[in-house]
């Protein structure tokens, strides 16, 4: 790998990072909300409102991300009938993807924290709502921050398979450049070092969030 | 205060309380004893409704809080609970444990909660640990601190479940001296404990369960010196 190649091809590793990190940003803020909410489903007493949700996550996470990505890219246009930008369609994939992993990791935070907890606060007259946002999350939180982290650089790695439909994203860009420039190793290797550089800043920042939080917090 | 009607609580097949009838009154140190699995917590976990009674009334104030219509938060903030495990809230301080509640149900002041917050600190004896994490503390300030995050509410009765049975021995008189200042100042309390000194010392009235009923029940110099009921009998033989 020589200078002259990668003045010639930078801009292509730079629009693909780009798309990458747009495409993982919005996976991973939707795939949070999406899993807050069937986490919660989940945890409901009520059997019609927990079933959906569990029924969900058990064929999410028993699918191959490749057929759930083609069945949005291809059904949901079919579906609805509108015509959806390919990116947002791979972000609906992703994030689809990714609430279900969200949402096991936030249920068994959830359920992680001593149910004293929640019986001290309902003792003290307030409602299960506010016990929820300001003892039971705020715990629950702190517990499955690694476990968060983990799945959010799963996306971002995973989020190469968006290539198969045509966006334009990292993977894809690597791939054009192997094309055009006949060399079918480097540009594989400058992907995964940027790839890297993603994930290993992301690791680097929650991390850091888990420290600062704990800080305040003499818990062992 | 609080009349108790035909309570009856099951666990699956285990039938825990049998048809208790009870009448807690203004101002008494109600201690429920028995051996463990008599269903005395059960009892006093039903009074609030952190369990659910199979059937049977509990009447508190005048309302039914049993009543599926009841919205049983009004009545928690006027009982207090104190729990064997303190339950604090280990990502909070000691004042923010305290003030947390009035803030948030009876929409307080932060300024105000904070200066009944150190009142009670004040009382308690640990006003310098207002900023402390709970992880902080021994035991018996965890407890005091409990207690006092209960009282913060200005209720009017204390629900004490075993409050002293998780803690090193010689930390059990400083939460016991809490509980006896409380009892002077006329609280009404329910308290479940093997501390038969306190029971003996603190009760107005003693209630011995026993196999989910309450076998028997008197005042603490009649319960202990003369027991009636041949249950009674043999566990205080055991335990004193």
């Amino acid at each position: 790998m020589d200078i002259e190649f990668l003045a010639k091809y930078y801009k292509f590793f730079i629009s693909g990072t780009g798309i990458t990190l747009f495409l993982s940003f919005f996976g991973v803020i939707f795939g949070v909300v999406i899993g807050v909410f069937l986490a919660l489903m989940k945890l409901s007493e009520k059997p019609l409102i927990r079933m959906p949700a569990t029924a969900y996550i058990e064929v999410v996470r028993g699918t191959p991300l490749l057929v759930q990505l083609f069945l949005i890219y291809i059904g949901l246009p079919k579906a609805t009938g509108i015509a959806f930008p390919d990116l947002s369609l791979a972000i609906i994939a992703v994030s689809l993807n990714s609430a279900a992993y969200v949402a096991e990791i936030i249920r068994a935070g959830i359920q992680s924290i001593d149910k004293g907890q929640m019986e001290a606060a309902r003792s003290l007259g307030m409602t299960h709502s506010v016990t929820m946002r300001y003892i039971i999350i705020p715990q629950a939180f702190k517990n499955i921050l690694p476990a968060l982290g983990n799945e959010f650089i799963v996306l971002v790695k995973e989020s190469a398979i968006v290539s198969v439909i045509g966006i334009h994203d990292l993977m894809y860009k690597a791939d054009t450049v192997r094309g055009i420039s006949y060399k079918p190793f480097a540009p594989l290797l400058i992907a995964a070092v940027i790839y890297f550089s993603i994930t290993f800043t992301l690791s680097k920042l929650v991390g850091n969030l888990e420290r600062r939080l704990s800080a305040g917090d003499p818990r062992k | 205060m609080i009349r108790v009607n035909k309570l009856n609580k099951s666990f699956g097949q285990l039938h825990v309380l049998k048809g208790i009838e009870e009448h807690i009154k203004k101002g008494e140190v109600v201690v429920v004893i028995g051996p463990s699995g008599s269903g005395k917590s059960t009892f006093l976990r039903c009074l609030n409704l952190l369990e659910h009674p199979t059937n049977g009334e509990i009447i508190f104030e005048g309302a039914s809080i049993t009543d599926p219509k009841n919205d049983i938060n009004k009545q928690r903030e006027k009982m207090g609970m104190v729990f064997q495990q303190f339950n604090l809230f280990p990502h909070m301080t000691v004042l923010e444990n305290i003030t947390l509640s009035p803030i948030k149900v009876k929409k307080m002041e932060k300024s105000e909660a904070e200066k009944i917050a150190f009142r009670l600190l004040k009382r308690i004896g640990l006003e310098d640990k207002a900023d402390s994490y709970p992880n902080q503390l021994s035991g018996g300030q965890k407890q005091r601190i409990a207690i006092a995050r209960a009282l913060a509410m200005s209720p009017d009765v204390m629900l004490f479940d075993e409050p002293t049975s998780a803690l090193d021995p010689e930390m059990v008189g400083e939460v016991l001296d809490v509980m006896k200042e409380l009892a002077d100042e006329g609280m009404t309390m329910v308290v479940v404990t093997h501390e038969m000194g306190f029971a003996k010392e603190v009760g107005s009235r003693v209630l011995f369960m026993d196999d989910g009923k309450v076998v028997e029940q008197a005042s603490p110099r009649e319960l202990f010196e003369n027991p009636k009921h041949p249950r009674t009998k043999d566990f205080l033989a055991k335990v004193l």
